[in-house]
């Protein structure tokens, strides 16, 4: 009887490269491989002879020159004589100032629909369900447009604040909310304000330090200590003896009325108002889907078994049905932080001075340089949510579950 | 013994049944649980209803004072003479500029009506089982009627490619036997051949059976968003699949090409993606080459949502349990046979409320296109009508309008999503 423990090796033959399951895969990649640079080199190759007959090269030469157009609203200092650089630094900021002040307001507003969406008040859950089919199935664009006409149409006018009889009126003296933009206080620090700043730091310090301690005193002899006043004491009790001892060195500077706009303070465009509050109530609207899909994750048992255990609800939602529906929600929510920060370049249709607006609009109209632009623009997307993803995988790993 | 009938205090004959207090049926209960449950939820609905109050105050005077028939905002707000109403003659005026733009030729539209009404015939055997599966072959046709209907020119061109289309499948057929990439390749190859030389007999014969032929940068309006979405879902779906399975592959450079291309693409927003279609394109093409805006939008806005789309898929594709994959091998199935057969349809039916939700997103996506001084339906807004002096500051009723629009296309997209997904659940529950 013959055995076959031995395979004959067969010799190799060219047919295998395709029909032998080992041998094909290195064909098609091999393929691929050269597709994928027939595919580079025919680009390249139109490339650079379109630039040849355009007359063009490409250099980044031209992020040194001076810029030549003002940008409106910008946080570090900026005039038309500084470079292109500096314009896209400035956009750079303004992005990351927009996307910073939705992805806050998107989850307050979000978690606040969601958790009332689930509410046993009819009335209520259904409002919270039409606000969130409205906002989820209206492009966002439609959405910044319309409230951008709606702020520089329903709000009053600087002017409107003038003269014996004003229309308008400032709310409690120190903020105005006109169509051009909402006037604020400013904080100004004077000498001595930077203990106040370190001692306020200090005790966001000593807060969490605190609350590690109770954590560790509840879980490890069983004694449960007071929270919620010690934390707000420890944060504001040092802070304010430290402003008083130095003899009040912060102080507000109130926007006035001068002229025909109000000066001082801090300023915020409406374009930035709009931009904001857009992008922060539709990314809300997602935000809310997701705060509700995790809290129903948390199936019922959990908090009933925590409850027959004696742990009173603000317990039961802190320590049994958080824990558990943060890991639902939070990857998602980091997802729509990274929407919303993709989704705020739209501010090129308010006028909001971002990167897509400084580099990608006028810096690009002015200069032509449309590949070198667009390439730098995708480079600090990229970044941004490269970045950010990165940090997600890192938290996954972190908090997945730990079986077996 | 005792019995009960001569003790005194024993009932004898039973109360009738009396109605449950009002408290406890009805409305009245309905509203003591859902609404007024305890003192925090009773302000809640309170202060609710007093904004749903607010809402109906302002919104239904605007909506049942509108007028409907005037010619310009002046003209409207004389015959509103102060009272509250919304102008909406704005809508009735420039009704043909918001949906299909302001240069497509008028005497054509019926083209573009015809059009819509086919793609939702098309459509229809699509999304619902139940219809006759015939129509499927309406489905496959509607391709080439769509183009020839809303670009025009000779019947010839779209024929062509259909017959080439057809060609390459009968070709596929043949070779499939074979292996499946010689098949594809063999399908591609006669396909290519067939366009190639229909393309002599449809440019010599550019009067046959002939529309007027519209340019591509004529077309505009909500018909804009509606093509733009429907060609680019329907394109990217393909794509997407070949991207998730390629991502999934143990080949490595396929992989990493497919890696790539995802991250790339999911990593930057669309809009740095339409501005390379409208400006950096154009040097990565031929010199001498002339293809339009909308093209280029296409291309993008596809890779785009393909990116998306193989992303939803390839999460279908990892939940499948892995006995699938290796019954299939067991089964003596290729790769090719494996995937078409077992495992793509049980991925794509999980990744279905996925993709439709990249398939919303995309349409609401197709807005962008305004950036780029196309005149989608807010290019239209924003650009010719706002700008006109006739309709200059009417912003409420136009873009009510569009949220209406978009809302009404969105949110039935989404309803059917769950309607299907309860359909396509075939475990028990």
């Amino acid at each position: 009887m013959a055995t076959f423990s031995d395979v004959p090796s067969e010799s190799f033959r060219l047919s295998m490269l395709i029909n032998d399951k080992r041998y094909r895969a290195y064909t098609f990649q091999f393929i691929a491989l050269l597709l994928l640079i027939g595919a580079f080199s025919y680009l390249g190759y139109n490339l650079v002879k379109n630039l040849q007959s355009a007359g063009l090269n490409i250099s980044y030469k031209f992020l040194g020159d001076p810029a030549g157009y003002d940008i409106n609203q910008r946080l570090i200092e900026y005039d038309n004589q500084s470079t292109h650089w500096r314009a896209s630094l400035v956009g750079v900021l303004n992005t990351l100032l927009v996307a910073f002040l939705g992805c806050i307001t998107a989850t307050i507003i979000g978690v606040v629909v969601g958790v009332l969406r689930l509410s046993n008040n009819w009335i209520v859950s259904k409002l919270m369900s039409v606000y969130v089919e409205i906002f989820r199935n209206v492009p966002v664009l439609i959405w910044i447009l319309i409230i951008m006409a709606v702020f520089t149409s329903v709000l009053p006018q600087p002017r409107d604040f003038r003269g014996a009889n004003a229309t308008a009126s400032m709310v409690a003296d120190s903020f105005a909310f006109t169509g051009r933009g909402f006037y604020s206080p400013a904080p100004i620090f004077n000498d001595g304000s930077m203990v106040v700043v370190v001692a306020f730091i200090l005790s966001i310090a000593g807060m969490f330090y605190y609350r590690r301690y109770a954590k560790k005193a509840l879980f490890e002899r069983g004694q449960m200590l007071p929270t919620f006043w010690p934390s707000i004491g420890i944060l504001l009790i040092p802070s304010i003896l430290v402003f008083f001892v130095m003899g009040q060195p912060i102080s507000l500077e109130y926007p006035a009325l001068k002229g025909f706009n109000f000066q001082g303070g801090i300023y915020m465009r409406a374009s930035l108002i709009s931009l904001w509050f857009a992008l922060s109530i539709y990314t809300a609207a997602f935000i809310a889907e997701n705060v509700r899909a995790g809290i129903l994750s948390v199936s019922s048992g959990q908090s009933e078994a925590a409850a027959s255990l004696g742990l009173r609800p603000n317990r039961i939602m802190n320590l049994v049905v958080l824990p558990q529906a943060l890991r639902v929600i939070i990857p998602p929510l980091i997802s729509h932080f990274l929407n919303l920060t993709k989704n705020s370049s739209l501010a090129i249709a308010v006028g909001y001075m971002d990167l897509t607006g400084t580099l990608g609009g006028i810096t690009l109209n002015q200069t032509g340089r449309a590949i070198e632009t667009v390439l730098l623009l995708m480079a600090f997307y990229l970044t941004i949510s490269l970045s950010i993803s990165a940090i997600m995988n890192v938290y996954n790993n972190s908090m997945k579950l730990k079986e077996r | 013994m005792s019995r009960t009938d001569n003790i005194a205090f024993v009932r004898t004959d039973m109360l009738p049944e009396s109605p449950p207090p009002a408290a406890e049926t009805g409305a009245i209960k309905w509203l003591r649980e859902n609404l007024f449950s305890n003192v925090f939820n009773s302000i809640l609905t309170l202060i609710s209803l007093y904004v749903i109050f607010q809402l109906l105050q302002g919104f239904l005077p605007w909506l049942m004072g509108g007028v409907w028939t005037t010619s310009s905002l002046r003209e409207c707000r004389d015959v509103l003479d102060g009272a509250t109403g919304g102008c909406f003659s704005v809508l009735t005026e420039r009704w043909h500029q918001l949906l299909f733009g302001f240069k497509y030729p008028s005497d054509q539209y019926w083209r573009l009506i015809l059009a819509f009404v086919l793609v939702l015939v098309a459509i229809s055997p699509v999304l619902f089982q139940k219809l006759p599966r015939k129509l499927l072959y309406f489905t496959g046709l509607f391709p080439f009627l769509g183009f020839w209907l809303i670009w025009g020119g000779t019947i010839l061109t779209p024929i062509v490619v259909l017959v080439g289309a057809v060609a390459g499948y009968e070709a596929f057929k043949r070779l499939e036997h074979n292996s499946f990439a010689m098949g594809a390749l063999g399908g591609i190859v006669a396909a290519s051949v067939v366009i190639w030389l229909g393309g002599f007999l449809s440019s010599s014969m550019s009067g046959f059976i002939a529309l007027e032929q519209v340019p591509s940068r004529d077309l505009g309006g909500f018909m804009l968003n509606l093509i733009l979405g429907v060609v680019c879902v329907s394109l990217s779906l393909p794509i997407g699949i070949a991207l998730a399975l390629g991502r999934q592959s143990d080949m490595l450079i396929i992989k990493w090409i497919c890696v790539l291309f995802i991250e790339f693409i999911r990593g930057v927003p669309l809009i740095t993606l339409l501005f390379v279609a409208n400006v950096v394109l154009g040097y990565f093409l031929p010199p001498g080459s002339n293809f339009d805006l909308i093209l280029r939008v296409i291309i993008m806005i596809t890779m785009f949502s393909s990116a998306y789309i193989a992303e939803v898929i390839r999460g279908g594709l990892a939940a499948l349990p892995k006995g699938q994959y290796e019954a299939a091998d067991s089964l003596g199935l290729d790769y090719a046979q494996a995937m078409r057969l077992i495992i793509l349809p049980q991925a794509l039916k999980i990744s279905i409320p996925g993709i439709v939700n990249v398939a919303v997103g995309l349409f609401k996506d197709t807005t962008l296109v305004s950036v780029i001084s196309m005149f989608d339906l807010v290019g239209m807004i924003r650009g010719p009508i706002l700008a006109s002096t006739e309709w200059n500051g009417v912003y409420w009723e136009l873009w009510g309008f569009a949220v209406l629009l978009f809302f009404v296309v969105c949110f039935s997209i989404s309803k059917y999503s769950q309607w299907l997904e309860q359909q396509l659940r075939t475990d028990h529950r």
